[in-house]
């Protein structure tokens, strides 16, 4: 049946002999790491209990600025991902190579993750939310194109072959014979990306991008570190917010 | 319901002027709510946009800038000058792919570390096999939070309590990967038949072997197969631990974003976005060898 080049045994040695290289490289001789792990015990002792700071209501608000971020990006991603996507649909674009143009792009754009765009924007049009906004947008364009083109071809054909037949135009078969049948899909994954995002969000004003990001790695800066747990405790209490509702809207959708 | 059969005979008469009242009645009120729906997600847009200080004026001044960014970061390649122009743009090829090798042994180590501890731990946190539900429960918990903390979030902790370089990396992406993929290894070893682990018991076996010789044979596939795919995140994430001092290749492309060395730019990002291709087409043949014909993706 299958083709075996190396043996299991084989293979789980080389995987063991690799670790150990991949160890070494790094470091982890036992001293640094009993001693790292000392200081790691240090830190959570200075975490407990959490303090806001007193600065509850600004973090809120970074917080918020946070979700806009996240929602702005997402919006832009789909309006602009769902033209695409219907061109590098097979069923709907016939010109192969545009197709293929269109797809190499995407995996581009979604193959560089979302803080090295938050890098590269910010540096392009400064720091600030704006940066966040694009970064988030950018990479989710090539995963959502893809994603729809893919929902778009496997779209029932017989319904938009109803509208051709019933004189309708290529566009028009597309918005009355295709789109009705994909949107609740399309729908569902926006929301599912929603949800990765606000939690991608929350992390890029470490690179100067905006949100609650930066009120965290300014704490981190100046040590005070229960300001650090209390800021990571708000941001798991908004994704878990936010993926319950988003988990509820999504079964309701299917 | 209300709606009236299809068998009933349909001649035009009250019933039939009622259902078109009630089509078109209906077709009103999905319109509204239509209307009502797009109102508020403009009024959320516009809302969002005020938070995150985004609009019109700032997208249109933006575009151009970006542009123009990007456009800068596009080596001089000229066609009878190729091999020369290539050699000056990855003019420091040698380094970067000794901090791609990195980047790329931190992913493996962080995924390997976090992939053995999330399997000792799956056993205890599956509800079909736990020695006790209150265990079953807390590691639960302790997975959840495992995953739930940004991978960044922990590697920024690390590198203060362990210091500057990948071995925090690693560690960072280790304790996220135990959190995600313990919870799938546990959903894995619930699926497993209960015969093989039942003739374990009759035979005198503990719990450890009974979870060793009757679930884990079962499960393996799956194991190995999550954790490639683990691994290709664990790339991806690791190619950004650097921009917090958490070694690989993120910490030059962070000096060279820095430093608008514009060409360097587009350099290491192309060589990062090689990298993760190369390794995703190479663990997908992998997975798909291991789990068979059954799953294509």
């Amino acid at each position: 049946m299958m083709r075996r080049l190396v043996s299991p045994p084989a293979l789980w040695a080389g995987g063991f002999i690799l670790l150990l290289a991949g160890l070494w490289r790094l470091d982890a001789a036992p001293a640094r790491l009993i001693e790292g792990l000392g200081k790691l015990g240090w830190l959570v002792v200075l975490m407990i209990p959490p303090s806001s700071g007193g600065a509850l209501p600004e973090l809120l608000e970074a917080l918020l600025a946070t979700l806009a971020m996240a929602f702005l990006g997402t919006i832009a991603a789909a309006v602009i991902s769902l033209p695409l996507a219907f061109l590098g649909a097979a069923n709907v674009m016939p010109v192969r190579l545009l197709r293929f143009g269109l797809r190499r792009l995407w995996d581009g754009l979604r193959g560089i993750d979302t803080l090295i765009w938050a890098l590269v924007f910010v540096s392009a049009v400064g720091l600030g939310p704006f940066a966040g906004v694009l970064a988030i947008a950018v990479p989710d364009i090539g995963a959502l194109s893809k994603l729809f083109s893919e929902a778009i071809e496997a779209a029932d054909r017989r319904q938009a072959e109803a509208v051709r037949a019933a004189g309708g135009t290529r566009l028009e078969a597309v918005r009355f014979g295709i789109l009705p049948q994909v949107a609740p899909v399309l729908l569902g994954q926006v929301l599912y990306f929603f949800e990765s995002n606000v939690r991608s969000a929350s992390i890029l004003g470490i690179v100067g991008a905006g949100g609650i990001g930066l009120a965290l790695s300014d704490r981190l800066r100046l040590n005070n570190w229960d300001e650090v747990a209390f800021i990571v405790l708000l941001i798991l209490a908004m994704v878990g917010v936010i993926d319950t509702a988003s988990r509820a809207i999504r079964r309701r959708l299917a | 319901m209300g709606l009236p059969s299809r068998a009933a005979p349909p001649p035009l008469g009250p019933d039939a002027a009622a259902i078109e009242m009630r089509h078109h009645a209906a077709g009103l009120a999905g319109r509204w709510r239509g209307v009502g729906v797009v109102l508020l997600l403009l009024a959320m847009v516009l809302a969002s946009g005020w938070y995150s200080e985004v609009d019109g004026g700032k997208l249109i001044d933006g575009l151009p800038r970006i542009a123009n960014y990007v456009a800068r970061t596009l080596p001089p390649l000229r066609l009878e000058t190729l091999g020369a122009d290539l050699g000056e743009w990855y003019w420091n090829l040698g380094e970067w792919l000794v901090l791609l090798l990195d980047t790329a042994l931190i992913a493996y180590v962080g995924t390997v570390v976090g992939a053995g501890l999330a399997l000792l731990l799956s056993f205890a946190a599956s509800s079909a096999h736990s020695p006790s539900p209150a265990l079953a429960f807390a590691v639960r918990r302790v997975l959840e939070a495992a995953r739930s903390v940004p991978v960044l979030v922990f590697a920024l902790i690390f590198v203060f309590a362990f210091g500057l370089g990948p071995l925090p990396g690693a560690m960072a992406l280790a304790v996220h990967t135990m959190g995600a993929l313990g919870k799938l290894y546990a959903e894995i070893h619930e699926n497993a038949e209960t015969g093989p682990v039942d003739a374990v018991r009759a035979a005198g076996g503990s719990w450890a072997q009974q979870m060793r010789f009757g679930v884990l044979p079962q499960s393996m596939p799956s194991v190995v197969s999550y954790g490639l795919l683990r691994f290709e995140i664990n790339v991806r994430e690791a190619s950004v631990l650097g921009l917090v001092g958490a070694g690989g290749i993120g910490e030059e492309l962070y000096t060279v974003v820095r430093r608008f060395e514009y060409v360097d730019i587009s350099a290491l990002v192309l060589l990062i976005l090689a990298t993760v291709t190369l390794l995703d087409f190479v663990c997908g043949r992998l997975r798909r060898r291991i789990t068979g014909a059954l799953s294509p993706a």
